[in-house]
């Protein structure tokens, strides 16, 4: 009985429910999406998962190592705190060390009260995931530590997020919207136009990314304000990216050409952008989605890439890149290696945006 | 009985474009002076080796592809000379039912929205009404209707034929082409999908262009054969009579190949030597001459003329009256 039911409910599943089934089977691609999932819910909510406000400077806070949260007090009740520090400057080294001091337990609480944003953008509150019961968070808490200018870097790599995953998708939008346009011109049409976009394509993709990038980012003016950067970096780097997806869109295209139920559609009389739409697009958005899955990385990593090089995003905007370029030279390494740390969430997003992709190309294509 | 299908010398010549700047240094000759009709509840049967162009005939009668020259007269209106938008309203009256039952059903699509695709896009947007079509046609091709919402891949090769014919019936055609129907299909389901199409036939009086190769189902389903051979119809005539009396060496040649189900009957087959002519450099004078065992030192330049040796029977062989061929006895022609 159980048989006939599961096969019929195969029956009149459809395609997008078979590739769902089949994805759901790929246990790592799985687990890289909720990954990937939780990184842009940190990106949506970055100013309330971070504590303390990212510009803030405190000399009287440079370089404090990272501090842990205490779960348990004294009589082994759970009570999660967290210690005030005390500086104390070395007399020989005139170097600031800083102490813990047991005698002023801070208790965390949730959503507590911080500096004040507006979430979306568009509902200002103050309200933070983690905030202290007395004090402000920023003089208590530094779960990965502070920078050279005291400045929290937790709550900078939460923003950085924010920045650099949506860089990212503006890229990739910017891209596809190039990619499938071009693509679908290349394509559809055929002749000329095809000839002309392919060998457009090769000669984009035989200049070397880095001197081309850093020539474009040469070219943004120094005077523009950090958003304006943002965009023209998006577009610098989605220029390089489109390439790839529209090369996918056009072969997927001349390869649904010659099918033979696109020629049915034809012969029963459907118009053209009928058998665009209903017939070709539908049948070739599982691979496009995969190709923005792989696509994605590379965004990422171009950006980190060409701020760390400082030809990106430049303080006081924060990024991945940004961050990094701050780690860039040996002396804060040895002083302060906490601030590698930025590396971790690149390499996991990365990971986890490849291990995705691959699933999901792996279940839109069963043939592959 | 009207003539449905009038086809005029078509010619279709392919471009063969080479070197870095794709000039064209020649042309595939695939179609070459083509001439038949078709009746209305008749069927054609378009035989020959692979290669030979009887797709491309078929593909431009649908106007898939756009001939080189001749004339197509479908209802006596030139099919080949019409515009885009002037072809839409003839669309509908012919229709085709594909070889490859699996690439020929779009698999994002319920198997009643593919049936329903044609009415839809001629305007019978109301649901309700189009699903009782559908329904109905559906029944035609003897499926449950309880499949109306499943997905193609849950059907299999011949049940995936049969919607295509339902969905080739939708609009009421008056001509089907069929392009190889049955030839990706198990042989038990081949002899159910061809006797579902003589049935058809026959209750709808459609007009049919049947692409095959394989004779004995071509003998089963066909009034009239035609047989091609690198772009150029070198016999057609009767089913019957062609396969009692072939006039031409090549279709002797096929129809030694045609499995005799009788144990006692030694297969004298006849073996054609070298492969199916090269349709950018056909040979001189009949193209068959090379493979030929008949063939003369006349047959080298002289091209042979399309010749009726019997009504309803013309042969393009120089040497049609002077040897006699072995055809397979038509002992049970069903039509």
């Amino acid at each position: 009985m159980s048989d006939v039911t599961a096969e019929s409910r195969v029956a009149i599943a459809s395609q997008r429910q078979l590739i769902w089934w089949r994805f759901r089977k790929h246990k790592l691609a799985l687990v890289s999406a909720t990954i990937v999932l939780l990184f842009y819910l940190v990106a949506a909510f970055a100013d309330t998962i971070a504590y303390s406000a990212p510009f803030d400077t405190e000399a009287a806070r440079s370089y404090i190592p990272p501090q842990p949260i205490h779960w348990f007090d004294a009589e082994g009740h759970f009570r999660p705190h967290v210690f005030a520090l005390k500086g104390k400057r070395d007399p020989r080294t005139f170097k600031l060390a800083y102490a813990p001091d047991p005698s002023e337990p801070r208790d965390l609480v949730l959503f507590g009260h911080g500096y004040g944003y507006k979430l979306f953008g568009l509902f200002p509150t103050d309200r933070h995931l983690l905030g202290v019961s007395n004090g402000r968070p920023q003089d208590a808490l530094f779960l990965l530590g502070t920078d050279q200018l005291g400045r929290d870097v937790f709550s900078r790599l939460v923003l950085a997020t924010q920045t650099s995953l949506t860089i990212g998708l503006v890229g990739v939008t910017l891209s596809l919207l190039l990619g499938i346009l071009l693509g679908g011109i290349s394509g559809l049409y055929g002749g000329w136009l095809d000839l002309g976009i392919q060998r457009l394509i090769e000669i984009l993709r035989s200049i070397p990314t880095i001197p081309l990038w850093m020539g474009l980012a040469a070219a943004v003016p120094n005077t523009w304000s950090s958003q304006k950067v943002y965009f023209a970096i998006t577009i610098i780097i989605s220029l390089i990216g489109w390439t790839e997806l529209a090369r996918v869109v056009r072969g997927r295209f001349l390869a649904l050409r010659e099918e033979d139920f696109i020629t049915a559609a034809e012969l029963c009389g459907a118009s053209r952008m009928r058998i665009i739409f209903k017939h070709m697009v539908p049948s070739f958005l599982s691979h496009i989605i995969a190709a923005v899955s792989l696509a994605l990385p590379a965004m990422i990593i171009s950006e980190t890439t060409l701020s760390f090089l400082g030809l990106g995003l430049r303080p006081p905007a924060i990024s991945w890149g940004v961050l990094l370029q701050d780690a860039q030279n040996l002396q804060t390494l040895g002083l302060a290696p906490w601030l590698l740390v930025v590396a971790l969430p690149v390499i996991v997003v990365i990971l986890a945006f490849n291990f995705l992709g691959d699933g999901l190309r792996d279940a839109a294509d069963p043939y592959g | 009985m009207s003539t449905v299908l009038d086809v005029r010398s078509l010619r279709k010549l392919f471009p063969i474009r080479s070197g870095l700047l794709s000039r064209v240094s020649g042309h595939v000759k695939a179609v070459d002076d083509v001439s038949f009709t078709i009746d209305s509840g008749e069927t054609l049967s378009l035989v020959g080796e692979s290669g030979c162009g009887k797709t491309t005939t078929s593909r431009c009668i649908l106007r898939a592809i756009a001939p080189t020259s001749g004339e197509i007269l479908f209802q006596g209106q030139d099919v080949a000379k019409l515009e885009r938008r002037e072809l839409r309203p003839l669309r509908r009256q012919m229709q085709m039912i594909f070889q490859d039952p699996f690439s020929s059903l779009n698999p994002r699509m319920t198997i009643s929205e593919i049936i329903g695709e044609p009415l839809l896009v001629n305007g019978m947007t109301d649901t309700a009404e189009r699903n009782a079509r559908v329904a109905e046609l559906l029944e035609l091709v003897q499926l449950p209707s309880a499949y109306l919402n499943r997905f193609p891949h849950a059907f299999s090769g011949g049940q995936r034929q049969r919607i295509g014919i339902a969905r080739a019936l939708a609009l009421h055609p008056s001509l089907i082409v069929a392009d190889e129907p049955v030839s990706a299909l198990d042989v038990s389901v081949q002899a159910q999908i061809v006797n579902l199409m003589i049935e058809l036939q026959d209750r709808l009086g459609l007009a049919m262009l049947f692409v095959a190769h394989d004779l004995s189902v071509v003998k089963h389903v066909s009034h009239r054969v035609a047989v091609m051979y690198v772009g150029r119809i070198v016999e057609i005539a009767p089913t019957k009579a062609l396969f009692a009396s072939p006039g031409h060496p090549y279709t002797e040649a096929l129809l030694s190949a045609v499995p005799v189900p009788d144990p006692r009957r030694r297969a004298s087959r006849i073996v054609l030597e070298g492969d199916v002519a090269d349709p950018s450099n056909p040979p001189s004078g009949c193209h068959f001459h090379p493979r030929c065992r008949y063939a003369t030192d006349r047959c080298k330049v002289e091209t042979p003329p399309l010749v009726e040796i019997a009504p309803g029977h013309a042969v393009r062989c120089l040497r049609a009256d002077e040897i006699s061929l072995k055809g397979v006895d038509g002992g049970h022609t069903t039509n």
